[in-house]
């Protein structure tokens, strides 16, 4: 049982038996329940079967068919974002839609309904896929589209890998004119000043995101680093930086506590003197900057973290953010990254997808036992009041009743779960009393 | 430009090698027992960027076909340029044991199949002057343990043949270059436990490209596997038999 199978947050912590599926005529494994797993790169308890088996794609790693005139792509579900962008880039096509890693893979991707940095402009990765093959437990296969079985692509998409597994997956691909990035970044002081920097870049950027400072507290509370950008398009070519930067062992323990936090937030917030800087960059350290670091999972420590994030409706945006912010503040227990962005409202294609209109915040917390969570449990009800919701590929500490609320269509999602699949993040969410 | 043929095409350490090749546009004629498994393979080569695929099913150990393979991948390649052998199995060892005909068929699979190809391929690159020639052998061949010394027998007469090969064909130009993985995470493996000391298919890959680029003779893949065989090497025969490895 290797560790592989373990969810990027690792917690909870639970080795799981993993059966690698490689070819696409391969039979699932029989008398068993499994959860269908990509690269693992979910945080929490999604992509972990606590009572079954997972279903690996790694192998399952092979193009199918790539017409370059037309920009569209077809592969196997466990092919990464990166073995994509390594193909497809240097001729000039690019992901419509991508996360804060590359390294996740198509069919976790689409399982997910992810996002990226140009929701505001793009909606969900589901918006860009053109089909996909799923493979029920009964060994029946079904190609689903927005056309046909329009049913099944609607419950995959954002599906959290319930519906069958995931064989593979066509794209639409993006034009792009080089690997540069356009990027403005700018230091603001508070929280209205961030949703003054996104409303006004809405138009002209495609991508907006935030950095968030969130030690600081009071008026300054919400303070940060606002970065907006769009792809180069004159011809520059910068180079792009190799990954250096490893975390090889596990630390004893979590290198994130209120001591570095507070360095290192004072310091990335005041790393930059102007208020403005500009740059032109690679597309990997602005899309992929946690990349850059091999397992950086590791510095938590072995009792691993919980990610956090959450969407609030506009209308009590600002309002959710900043108690968000401040309850955060009061317990002394900082994000090292806490990012800040504003969704647009294009339709996200899937029944269970999160991104909705509003604006997310994106957080990580050290698990340190029941501190840890009574804090998330105060940020859910903030949430929860706020009209919002969380995302499940980074959650292990929703309730059940909120769940239900943030996504009132699970009652017609489950009737296309197949009867064979369950996940821990299902069975968390679905068995707890009301 | 090179032209490559592939035996034991399927597997996953050749699969993640002519991924490598692919991407430099090389030609490469893929020979597997399986057709499904190599037409997956095939398509995903083109898109990597192969200039030509073709695929070959064959059972290795057949060797009296192994004359009209080479034949016919000349032919539809036009020329050959490099073999690379990646094709081999685990045995059961405790049925190898138990039975001659198991360990026979073994050795045949892991080392005679391969002699058998390899005789007709010297002779073709040696009048030709030039050629490629990377073969899969193991760190098992390095020294006979009890927990699977038929494989390791197999792979000891594999690599004794290389290196006897490769000091006929240096004056003609041919390159021979003996692989020597370590453990590695593939399906033949599935079964095992992972530690520390083993390497990913991609990594051990990695490791093939560059040994044959750089002409070298001999890779142990990871390179840290040169100095546990020399240590495992050097264990005096009177020590060594009563270790239970």
């Amino acid at each position: 049982m290797a560790k592989q199978y373990v969810s990027w947050g690792r917690y909870p912590y639970k080795q799981q038996k993993g059966f690698d599926f490689s070819w696409r005529d391969q039979a699932l494994p029989e008398n068993t329940n499994f959860l269908p797993q990509g690269n693992a790169r979910s945080y929490g308890d999604s992509c972990m079967n606590q009572n079954g088996v997972v279903v690996s794609s790694r192998k399952l790693n092979r193009f199918i068919h790539y017409d370059q005139k037309e920009g569209l792509i077809r592969c196997e579900a466990g092919v990464t974002l990166s073995q994509i962008l390594d193909l497809v880039e240097p001729h000039g096509w690019f992901l419509h839609v991508t996360p804060g890693t590359k390294f996740v893979t198509v069919g976790g991707a689409l399982a997910n309904d992810v996002h990226g940095k140009n929701h505001h402009v793009a909606g969900t990765f589901g918006c860009y896929v053109t089909q996909f093959e799923i493979m029920r437990s009964d060994g029946t296969r079904m190609i689903c589209s927005p056309s046909e079985n329009s049913d099944y692509f609607a419950a995959t998409v954002g599906g959290l890998g319930l519906t069958g597994f995931i064989v593979w997956v066509e794209l639409n691909l993006k034009k792009v004119e080089n690997s540069a990035v356009n990027v403005e970044n700018i230091k603001y002081n508070s929280l209205s000043e961030f949703f003054t920097l996104s409303e006004d870049s809405e138009e002209d950027y495609e991508y907006t995101v935030a950095w968030v400072d969130c030690l600081a507290k009071g008026e300054q509370a919400g303070r940060g680093h606002f970065s907006r950008a769009n792809h180069a398009k004159n011809q520059v070519k910068p180079s792009r930086p190799k990954m250096t930067l490893s975390v090889p062992i596990d630390p004893p323990l979590s290198m994130i506590n209120s001591l570095t936090l507070k360095a290192f937030n004072s310091l990335y917030y005041n790393r930059q003197r102007d208020e403005r800087a500009y740059s032109t960059v690679h597309y990997d350290p602005f899309f992929y900057p946690l990349d850059g670091i091999k397992n950086w999972n590791r510095v938590y420590g072995p009792k691993g973290f919980l990610q956090f994030q959450c969407v609030v409706s506009p209308e009590n945006s600002e309002a959710a953010i900043r108690e968000i912010l401040e309850r955060i503040s009061m317990a002394n227990k900082g994000s090292f990254l806490a990012v800040l962005k504003v969704f647009g409202d294009v339709p996200s294609p899937g029944l269970l997808s999160f991104p909705r209109p509003g604006a997310t915040l994106a957080l990580d917390f050290p698990y340190q036992g029941s501190k840890t969570l009574e804090l998330l449990d105060q940020l859910d009800n903030v949430v929860c009041q706020a009209n919002g919701a969380i995302y499940p590929a980074k959650d292990a500490h929703m309730s059940g009743s909120h769940f239900k609320q943030y996504y009132p269509k699970f009652e017609d999602f489950k009737q296309f779960i197949d009867p064979a699949i369950s996940s821990s993040f299902w069975s968390r969410v679905m068995e707890e009393k009301e | 430009m090179k032209n490559w043929l592939i035996l034991g095409a399927t597997s996953a350490i050749a699969d993640e090698v002519m991924r490598l090749w692919a991407g430099r546009g090389y030609k490469l004629f893929l020979v597997a027992r399986n057709q499904d498994k190599m037409d997956m393979i095939k398509a995903d080569l083109s898109v990597r960027g192969a200039s030509q695929v073709e695929t070959y099913v064959l059972d290795a150990n057949e060797t009296t076909k192994h004359i009209s393979l080479l034949d016919e991948a000349d032919k539809r390649l036009g020329h050959i340029d490099g073999v690379f052998i990646a094709h081999g199995t685990l045995p059961d060892q405790k049925a190898c044991e138990k039975s001659y005909d198991v360990a026979y068929q073994e050795i045949h699979t892991n080392a005679l199949s391969v002699i058998s190809l390899l005789t007709e391929v010297a002779n073709r690159f040696e009048a030709r002057g030039h050629g490629d020639i990377a073969v899969i052998s193991s760190v098992a061949g390095d020294r006979g343990r009890q927990s699977n010394y038929v494989y390791g027998a197999a792979k000891a007469l594999l690599s004794t043949y290389l290196q006897g090969l490769r000091n006929r064909l240096t004056k003609s130009n041919v390159h021979v270059l003996t692989i020597k993985p370590g453990f590695v995470d593939s399906p033949m493996t599935a079964e095992f436990d992972k530690g520390a000391l083993w390497a990913s298919t991609e990594q051990v890959a990695t490791g093939i490209v560059s040994a044959v680029d750089k002409q070298r003779n001999e890779a142990y893949l990871p390179g840290f596997w040169w100095a546990i065989m020399f240590i495992i090497k050097h264990v005096p025969e009177f020590v060594f038999k009563k270790l239970s490895m």
